[in-house]
């Protein structure tokens, strides 16, 4: 820890102590939102009757808690530590970063109330109406004037590259959102994209998967550029890598949307495009595992006793996985048997649980305790058991998914003799149940976890300042 | 596409993967300033940063995807308007109507391009066909008839006619059965009972005629309900709604307001006119209104009484899509087989 040189700089922890915290819990809600939803496909009766209780309402309001609750809030946090400490200055913008946090956490519960009431404008991950699109618009320009403003008062000669991650994805988001958010209301609380047909879809992929490409990875890559070398105690493993796949990176990432629209309406040149780009895009997707994980040479023993590298390296092996599973399932005709299957489900959830959330959480583990003036969490056995939960439940969560979707890919496909499907929908339905059991487990798992890691956090946060020592390893 | 959207497209996508190309080979290069595997001097809050090469097997696949992308681009379409050296297309576009695709695949074999999708419904038309053409020999009742027949063999004689028939009629209605629960079950249910707003096949009681060749119709052509207007300014208001609603209970002995029945059945006359002065439906005047009969216990919509005020509020308007384009007659001709299986067991 170099908390010596900390105080040399006044920095702005408040606004990341609130980001910190409110990632916990928004991770809780999040996640317990998905198992009830697990529960909901097992158990239809789940919805009490009640319309704001139907899989339909809450299966975005889970997906937008995960994405723009748990995860941005948790990109807010990061970014705004990771920019001081390595610019050597405190924020920019002053009291901004403070309406950052705000207009954020107002957005996140006008949508807890809006979405399950059944306002949405139906564009998947971006259903929130356009008086709250208006308002994410607001905070998000603030977010850009805060960070790059702490940029360019930087006391340091160079960029540090989790800083170029973290910039790309803030820039881009801005363009995304505006973008597909383009509509016309007809009154306070709906209204109509500016898109039409094939182009709406198309809009509205080209968002989509980049929320993924720009949030969820770049974002997330920024992250890792900071903690893993800072757990690790080791110099990033290759400078010229880290040039090479970010430009590579964010220039093919803006083309893959298609591939979540082959074989529609999407005329086939487009389709093309977004085929050979999401391809072209493993490479430079696998340079920044590649990165992490070898800036871990000659510190590997570390994984032994310490959880929140465990955490951390983790993550970075699900990041792999899944930056293979997806270019992979763009490649048209792998997509024609896993499109519409609960293989897609599995992958996003190897990036969401795997990746996004174990390198969140990691971060939030070693920033804890910085941020609250202490040495270590309270228990590091906890995090210890809060790992193996969470890699438990993902690990059953992927493997049931994976199965569950080629079955029913297979399933979909399989014609009789005469030419007619072998198999009705419904029975696809019947044999995804028991995969449906196992995923529900699998979530449990996760939630129990982020229960764990919340009074983990609030026992740091309230014991007495500096009481909880650092444990040096032999 | 204009040809400079099609310039844009090609440039931009080319320019992508050719920066690609140039980006991997500079970063090939040691321009760090300082020898391979030694720290670059940068020190970010204590992180500083090796100068090691980029892994070998990392640039040479690199590499090697670029390479492909360049050559997939070169044979599939995907360069604005360069159609790719394949000819492939996954289908016919700007297609509007029958005719047009028809015309379109036509064009396309000429030409000998590719066309995907033509070509699998060619390839299982050409397999399939002889099937259902065999199945076509049949009528709707013989194929449904056999749904029940045993077929008696002997193992010391060969199959006779009449045996090889009666397998075949019976094949024909499984085909049917899968058939129905692909395409018709979404509304009419697994089962063929209905749900709200969509007829139950199984009972006698048909909108539309309930011979085959009026089933075999509803499925080709599709029906459009001439559509319940929305009744309540008509009858004068909610009271109007009441009244109606209470009359069309007592139609089927159903307990009401004795009051209420009896301005109904004076405003009634409005609804005659399509439901018949007994409420007797459109189908036993022989119209094709697909206007319910109201003297029986049989409801498309719904059955409470608050149900039915809201029916004759609002109106109501049923479709269901024609499926000769989408299955062809053949296909049709077994689901009927299958529908009028259901309701003469």
């Amino acid at each position: 820890m170099t908390q010596n040189d900390s105080s040399a700089v006044d920095y702005n922890y408040d606004v990341v102590r609130q980001f910190t915290v409110m990632t916990v819990i928004w991770g809780i809600v999040g996640t317990l939102l998905g198992v009830i939803i697990a529960a909901q496909l097992i158990w239809p009766a789940l919805n009490f009757d009640t319309p704001w209780l139907t899989y339909s309402r809450l299966r975005p309001l889970h997906t937008n808690a995960v994405i723009f609750a748990f995860g941005t809030s948790a990109l807010f946090a990061t970014s705004y530590y990771v920019v001081q400490r390595t610019c050597k200055t405190s924020l920019f913008g002053g009291s901004l970063a403070a309406f950052t946090f705000w207009g954020w956490q107002l957005v996140i519960v006008l949508a807890i109330i809006t979405l399950p009431l059944g306002y949405t404008s139906s564009k998947e991950y971006a259903e929130l109406e356009w008086p709250i699109d208006i308002l994410i618009a607001v905070v998000w320009v603030s977010y850009i004037i805060v960070f790059f403003g702490t940029l360019i008062k930087r006391k340091t000669s160079h960029i540090y590259v989790a800083n170029w991650f973290f910039g790309g994805f803030i820039l881009t988001v801005a363009v995304l959102h505006i973008g597909n958010s383009m509509v016309i209301p007809v009154s306070m609380l709906k209204s109509y994209s500016i898109y039409s047909g094939a182009i709406d879809a198309m809009m509205q992929w080209w968002y989509g998967h980049n929320a993924v490409g720009f949030l969820l990875t770049a974002g997330f890559l920024g992250m890792m550029y900071y903690f893993v070398p800072k757990q690790a105690e080791r110099p990033i493993y290759s400078y010229r890598l880290s040039i090479v796949h970010f430009w590579a990176l964010v220039s093919l990432y803006i083309w893959a949307g298609p591939h979540h629209l082959h074989y529609t309406a999407l005329p086939d040149w487009a389709q093309s495009v977004g085929m050979v780009m999401s391809i072209v895009l493993f490479l430079p997707s696998w340079g920044g595992m590649i990165n992490g994980i070898m800036t871990l040479s000659g510190a590997w023993h570390k994984l032994r006793y310490d959880p929140i590298l465990r955490f951390l390296i983790v993550s970075l092996s699900f990041y792999g996985m899944s930056t293979f599973e997806g270019p992979m399932m763009a490649i048209k005709s792998v997509n024609a048997l896993s499109h519409y299957t609960d293989w897609t489900i599995g992958h996003v959830h190897s990036g969401a649980l795997g990746w996004v959330a174990m390198i969140s959480i990691g971060a939030m583990y070693h920033l804890i305790p910085v941020l609250f003036n202490q040495g270590r969490m309270y228990s590091i056995k906890l995090i210890n058991v809060h790992f193996w939960m969470h890699t438990a439940g993902v690990v059953l969560y992927i493997v049931a998914m994976w199965i569950s979707g080629v079955m029913q890919g297979l399933m979909w496909r399989a014609v009789n003799t005469d030419g007619t499907l072998t198999y009705s929908f419904v029975e696809s339905l019947t044999a995804s149940y028991p995969f449906y059991i196992i995923r529900f487990l699998g979530g449990v798992l996760v939630v129990a976890g982020f229960i764990l890691m919340a009074y983990n956090m609030f026992k740091t946060i309230y014991a007495e300042d500096n009481s909880l020592k650092r444990v040096e390893q032999a | 596409m204009s040809s400079f959207w099609s310039i844009w497209i090609t440039v931009l996508t080319l320019g992508t993967l050719v920066g690609c190309f140039i980006l991997l080979r500079w970063c090939l290069k040691n321009f760090a300033g300082v020898p391979e595997g030694e720290s670059t001097g940068h020190d970010f809050d204590g992180i500083e940063e090796l100068n090691n090469p980029l892994p070998k097997w990392w640039s040479t696949f690199f590499l090697v995807t670029i390479i492909w992308g360049f050559g997939y681009l070169l044979m599939y379409p995907g360069l604005g308007n360069f159609k790719g050296l394949f000819g492939w297309t996954s289908s016919n576009q700007g297609i509007v109507s029958m005719e047009d695709s028809k015309q379109q695949a036509a064009e396309a074999r000429e030409k000998g391009l590719i066309v995907e999708y033509d070509m699998e419904m060619k390839a299982a038309e050409q397999r399939f066909g002889p099937i259902f053409d065999k199945f076509a020999t049949f009528s709707i009742e013989e194929i449904a008839s056999a749904k029940h027949q045993e077929v008696d063999f002997d193992v010391d004689q060969e199959i006779t006619e009449a045996q090889e028939q009666l397998l075949q009629r019976k094949e024909a209605i499984e085909v049917g059965k899968r058939l129905f629960l692909q395409n018709c079950s979404q509304c009419h249910g697994s089962d063929a009972r209905g749900t709200t707003g969509f007829p139950n096949l199984v009972d006698k009681d048909w909108l539309y005629g309930g011979t085959p060749a009026d089933i075999k119709h509803s499925i080709m052509e599709g029906r459009k309900a001439q559509g319940m207007i929305a009744w309540e300014t008509m009858l004068g208001g909610e009271q109007g709604v009441k009244d109606v609603a209470a009359y069309v209970l007592s139609l089927s002995g159903r307990e009401a307001k004795q009051g209420n029945i009896e301005s109904g059945k004076d405003k009634f006359v409005m609804c005659a006119a399509c439901h018949g002065t007994e409420g007797q439906g459109s189908e036993a005047m022989g119209i094709a209104l697909g206007a319910p009969r109201l003297n029986d216990n049989i409801w498309l919509y719904t059955s409470s009484e608050r149900g039915i005020q809201e029916s004759i509020r609002h109106g109501r308007a049923g479709v269901m899509p024609a499926w000769k384009d989408i299955l062809g007659e053949k296909k049709v001709h077994v689901i009927s087989a299958y529908v009028y299986s259901l309701s003469h067991e």
